[in-house]
C-alpha cells in the first residue's frame, strides 16, 4: 500500500438536486502525517469536498460521483459511512450543534458507545482522549457550561477517541474569537504531533490557520483545484485575492510598501519571516507618506448608557457598571469574547432585558418606560442569523411586515418598502422568494426589514460571522454606505478585521466589564489589553515592531486608510 | 434544564440516587400500577407515608419541587370539583349507603360517601405523584436513556429522549431571541392585539424557529452518523450503572406492593374499601 491518506483522481461530484456539478477534475493527494489546508471562498465547493472525504457524500447527500477518491487506500464508493468514520474523524464547523451528549464525557464517548465498547474500557479511553485535548477536568459539564473553545476541544476529543488516521476540520475558526481561534490551531498542531494523524483543515481564514505551520495549501475556486502549493509559494504567487481569499495583512502592507514577496523569505509567518534592511526601510518610508485625516465624530451625544448593572436570574453577573456614550452618526464596534457581556448589553439597549440599576438615554430621554416595540421604532436590532428573522416567503412581504403591523396604508407601505429596497440594493429582487438569496443577500433583507421602520440606530449582532472575504466586504460596504446616510451603527463582533476596517471607535468588553473605549488601531496594538480581552494582536503590529516602527497604532491606522483607498479604486 | 418548572435532575448523594435509572423507572411504574388497582384508603395512605420516607432518604427538599406539587394540587382541586359537578352521587353508588350532610342546591347533596370517594381519588394521585417525581429529579437524564434501553426500549428511541432533553434549552433560547427581535419590529404578541392578528404574529416567530431548528437537526444527524450512530443493533452506555442488591430489593418491594394491591381487591370484594 502507498503512503497516501487521501487521493483524489479526476474526481467530480454533482448533487442530485443540482443541474451542474459542484466539483470538477479534482486531483490531489494528502500523504500520511501531512497537514493540509484547503482554502476557497463560500460556494467554491470546499465543504462538498469535505463531505466527500468523510462519506456524508454520497451516503447522506446522494449524487453522482465521477473519478475516484481513495481514503486510507480504499475507494469511498465501495465503503460505507460507518467504515469511513473509523478512518476519518470529522470536527464540524458548529461546535455547539454537534454536541450530542448531555455531558462532556458522554459526548466524547459517543462513538465508543455505538461501537459497543465495554463501559470500563470506554471510560478510560474517554479520559485519555479528553486529556489529549485538555478538557479532562470538565468531564461532567453540560454543553451550556462550556465556552466555544472548550466545546471544540470536546468535538476533537470525540473523534480522536476512535483512533482515526485522518482528522478533518470543517471551518474550525468560524465561531471562535481571535485568541480562542489561535488556541484551536495550536491544539490541532499538538494533537497531530502526538497522534501522528494526517490533518485536513477547510477554512477561508488563511492568516489565522497559518499561525502554525501547514505543509501544503490547496486553493479551490468554482469547484476546481486552482493551486496546490506549499504555503510560502502560494503566498508569494499573489493570486489569492482573485479567488476571494484574503492574504495575511502583513503581506499586503509589505506589498504596498513595494517589497516583493518571494518563497525564500518564508512569508508564512510574520515572526519568522526573513526581512532585510532594504525591506524594512521600504516599509518605513511607506509609513512616512501622509495618510488622510481620520474620520471625526459629530460630537453630538446620542445614545448614553449610564452606570448599568445587570445579573441574570441565576445570579450570574453579566454587566458591571457600564457607562459610555454613542455619538450621532458613529459606526461603533463592541468587541469581546463570548460571554463578555456584549450581547447582554445589546439586549438592555433594545429593552429585551431590564438593568438592575443604571439608565439608558436616547437623545437625552430616559428609555426606562418604553417597551420593546416602542424602542424598536428608534433602535433597530438585527440578529446574527438572518434565518432567525425571516418569516415571509417573499422579499417584499418580509420587508413590509413591520409596516403592515403598524397598519399603514398599502400605497405608503409600497413606497417605503421600495425606497428601502433601493437603498439596500435589493430592488431588482423585490418579487423574488427569500429562499433564492445568498446568505449576504438575506442579511441585507433583514437589515432592510429594520431600516424600513426608520430607526435612528441599528445594532447588528456579528454582521459577518462565517462569511468569506467577498461577502464580508459586500455586507460591510453596504453598512458603511448606510452609515454615511446618517444612520448610527453599533456592531457587536469578535472579528478584528471588521473592527479595524470599519469602526471609528470600539468598546472592549471582558467578563461583564468595559476594559477600553478607544480607536480600533490603538486597541489592537496594546498587548496588555489584547491579552485581557482575549483578542489577538494584528499581524500589522508585529510587522511594525519588526521594522522598528514605534508608533504602531499609527502604522495600523495608516494601513487601514491606505488599503481602503486602494480597494475602492479597484 | 428548565429549572423554572422545578423539574430537572437534582444532584445529591443519597441511596435513592445510587439506584439505577431503570430501577427507579420500574419503581415508578409498579407503584403507579399498585395505586391504580385499588381504592383501598389504608393502602393508599400507607403508600403516601412510604413515599414520604423515600423522599426524606433522597435528600430532595420540598421547596425544590414545590412548584410542581402546587401545580398538581390545583389540578386535583379542579378535578374534584368537576367530579362533584358531573356525578354528585358517585360515592353513594359505590358504597351502597347514603349519609347526607347537607343539601346544596338542585340535585346536589353533600354526602359522606361522596366526600370519602373524592378523598380516595386525591389520595390515589398523591400516592403516585411522589414516585414519579422522584424518578425525574433523581435520575440523570443521560442515564435515563440507558435505563429505557435496558428495559427493552429500542436505543434509537431512548437516545432521542436524551437528545430532546439536550436541545430543549437551546430551542427555548432561540424562541426568546426570535420573539423579542420580532417584537422590536412592532409585531405584538401580547393580549392587547386581536386574537386573529395575534395568531398571525405568533406565526412570524414560529416559522423562523422551525427553520433554525431544522438546521440544527441537520447538523446533529450528520454529527451522529459521522460517529457511527445506528451502526449496530445494540450499543453500550457511558453512563450505565450495574444493578446492585439494593436495586433488586427495591424492585421486589414494589412488586410486592402490586401483589398486596391485587390481594386487597379480593379481600375487599372489589376495588373499594367500604367503611360504611
Amino acid at each position: 500500500m502507498d503512503n497516501t491518506a487521501i487521493r483524489f483522481t479526476n474526481f467530480g461530484f454533482k448533487y442530485n438536486a443540482q443541474a451542474r456539478p459542484t466539483l470538477y477534475d479534482i486531483n490531489f493527494a494528502v500523504r500520511e502525517g501531512e497537514k493540509m489546508l484547503v482554502v476557497g471562498p463560500s460556494g467554491s465547493g470546499k465543504s462538498t469536498l469535505a463531505h466527500c472525504i468523510n462519506g456524508l457524500i454520497p451516503f447522506s447527500y446522494p449524487g453522482e460521483i465521477t473519478g475516484t477518491l481513495l481514503v486510507g487506500g480504499r475507494d469511498t464508493k465501495k465503503e460505507s459511512l460507518f467504515s469511513l468514520s473509523k478512518t476519518v474523524g470529522t470536527v464540524l464547523q458548529d461546535s455547539d450543534g454537534q454536541f450530542i451528549g448531555l455531558t462532556v464525557g458522554e459526548d466524547i464517548a459517543f462513538s465508543l458507545e455505538n461501537d459497543c465498547v465495554p463501559q470500563g474500557e470506554m471510560i478510560s479511553l474517554t479520559k485519555e482522549a479528553a486529556a489529549m485535548t485538555g478538557i479532562e477536568t470538565h468531564l461532567s459539564h453540560a454543553p451550556y457550561e462550556l465556552s466555544g473553545g472548550q466545546k471544540q476541544r470536546v468535538g476533537l476529543a470525540g473523534v480522536i477517541v476512535d483512533d482515526v488516521s485522518i482528522l478533518l476540520f470543517d471551518e474550525p475558526l468560524a465561531n471562535l474569537d481571535p485568541a480562542t481561534g489561535c488556541g484551536a490551531i495550536d491544539l490541532i498542531d499538538r494533537v497531530m504531533r502526538k497522534t501522528g494523524t494526517s490533518v485536513l483543515i477547510i477554512e477561508h481564514r488563511l492568516e489565522d490557520v497559518l499561525y502554525r505551520h501547514v505543509d501544503r495549501v490547496v486553493l479551490i475556486g468554482d469547484g476546481r483545484v486552482v493551486a496546490d502549493l506549499p504555503p510560502n509559494e502560494l503566498l508569494s504567487a499573489g493570486f489569492l485575492g482573485e479567488y476571494g481569499i484574503r492574504e495575511p495583512l502583513y503581506l499586503t502592507a509589505l506589498k504596498y510598501s513595494g517589497v516583493e514577496i518571494t518563497p525564500e523569505m518564508s512569508p508564512e509567518n510574520i515572526d519568522t519571516m526573513r526581512l532585510y534592511d532594504a525591506d524594512t526601510d521600504k516599509v518605513k518610508s511607506w509609513f512616512a507618506c501622509p495618510a488622510p485625516p481620520p474620520r471625526v465624530s459629530s460630537g453630538i451625544p446620542f445614545l448614553e448608557v449610564l452606570g448599568v448593572n445587570f445579573s441574570y436570574d441565576e445570579g450570574r453577573k453579566a454587566l458591571s457598571d457600564i457607562s459610555f456614550t454613542v455619538y450621532k452618526g458613529e459606526m461603533l464596534a463592541v468587541a469581546g469574547t463570548n460571554g463578555a457581556g456584549k450581547s447582554t448589553l445589546a439586549k438592555i439597549i433594545c429593552g429585551f432585558e431590564t438593568p438592575d440599576s443604571g439608565r439608558v438615554l436616547l437623545s437625552g430621554k430616559d428609555l426606562k418606560d418604553d417597551g420593546i416595540a416602542l424602542r424598536g421604532e428608534k433602535i433597530g436590532f438585527v440578529m446574527q442569523n438572518p434565518n432567525q428573522m425571516i418569516s415571509k416567503a417573499m422579499i417584499f412581504d418580509e420587508v413590509a411586515l413591520g409596516l403592515r403591523t403598524k397598519g399603514l396604508s398599502e400605497s405608503e407601505i409600497k413606497q417605503r418598502v421600495n425606497e428601502t429596497l433601493e437603498i439596500c440594493g435589493l430592488y431588482p429582487f423585490r418579487s423574488w422568494p427569500v429562499s433564492a438569496l445568498s446568505f449576504g443577500q438575506k442579511k441585507r433583507v433583514t437589515v432592510a426589514s429594520i431600516l424600513v421602520l426608520r430607526p435612528e440606530i441599528i445594532i447588528l449582532d456579528e454582521p459577518t460571522a462565517g462569511q468569506d472575504f467577498r461577502h464580508y466586504t459586500e455586507i460591510m460596504e453596504f453598512l458603511l454606505r448606510l452609515n454615511k446616510t446618517g444612520v448610527t451603527i453599533i456592531m457587536i463582533t469578535h472579528d478584528m478585521h471588521l473592527m479595524l476596517e470599519y469602526a471609528n471607535r470600539a468598546l472592549v468588553f471582558s467578563g461583564g466589564r468595559m476594559l477600553a473605549d478607544s480607536t480600533p488601531a490603538k486597541i489592537l496594538t496594546d498587548p496588555k489589553l489584547v491579552k485581557m480581552a482575549s483578542l489577538k494582536e494584528t499581524s500589522l503590529y508585529s510587522l511594525a515592531k519588526r521594522c522598528g516602527i514605534e508608533n504602531t497604532s499609527g502604522f495600523v491606522q495608516h494601513f487601514i486608510d491606505y488599503d481602503r483607498r486602494v480597494r475602492n479604486i479597484e | 434544564m428548565s429549572s423554572k418548572l422545578g423539574l430537572g435532575y437534582i444532584n445529591r448523594c443519597s441511596p435513592v440516587h445510587s439506584l439505577t435509572g431503570a430501577t427507579k423507572f420500574l419503581m415508578a411504574v409498579l407503584s403507579s400500577v399498585a395505586a391504580m388497582i385499588t381504592y383501598d384508603t389504608r393502602f393508599l395512605a400507607a403508600m403516601i407515608v412510604g413515599a414520604a420516607i423515600v423522599f426524606k432518604i433522597s435528600k430532595i427538599r420540598f421547596r425544590e419541587i414545590r412548584f410542581v406539587v402546587i401545580f398538581i394540587a390545583v389540578l386535583m382541586l379542579i378535578n374534584s370539583v368537576a367530579i362533584f359537578l358531573f356525578s354528585p352521587e358517585e360515592g353513594v353508588m359505590i358504597y351502597g349507603a347514603r349519609h347526607e350532610i347537607a343539601h346544596l342546591f338542585g340535585r346536589y347533596y353533600l354526602t359522606q360517601e361522596q366526600l370519602f370517594y373524592m378523598f380516595n381519588v386525591i389520595l390515589k394521585y398523591f400516592s403516585v405523584l411522589p414516585m414519579a417525581l422522584l424518578f425525574i429529579v433523581t435520575t440523570q437524564p443521560s442515564e435515563f436513556s440507558s435505563s429505557l434501553n435496558r428495559i427493552g426500549v429500542n436505543y434509537k428511541i431512548a437516545c432521542s429522549v436524551a437528545l430532546t432533553l439536550r436541545y430543549i434549552p437551546d430551542v427555548k433560547r432561540d424562541f426568546d431571541d426570535i420573539s423579542r427581535a420580532q417584537q422590536a419590529r412592532g409585531i405584538d404578541m401580547s393580549k392587547d392585539e386581536r386574537l386573529i392578528k395575534r395568531l398571525q404574529n405568533v406565526l412570524s416567530v414560529i416559522f423562523p424557529l422551525i427553520f433554525s431548528s431544522l438546521g440544527r437537526i441537520d447538523t446533529i444527524s450528520n454529527a451522529m452518523e459521522l460517529r457511527g450512530f445506528g451502526k449496530n443493533k445494540t450499543r453500550t452506555w457511558y453512563n450505565d450503572r450495574p444493578y446492585r442488591i439494593a436495586d433488586y430489593l427495591a424492585i421486589a418491594f414494589c412488586a410486592v406492593l402490586v401483589a398486596v394491591s391485587i390481594a386487597l381487591n379480593a379481600v375487599n370484594g372489589g376495588r373499594f374499601y367500604n367503611p360504611f
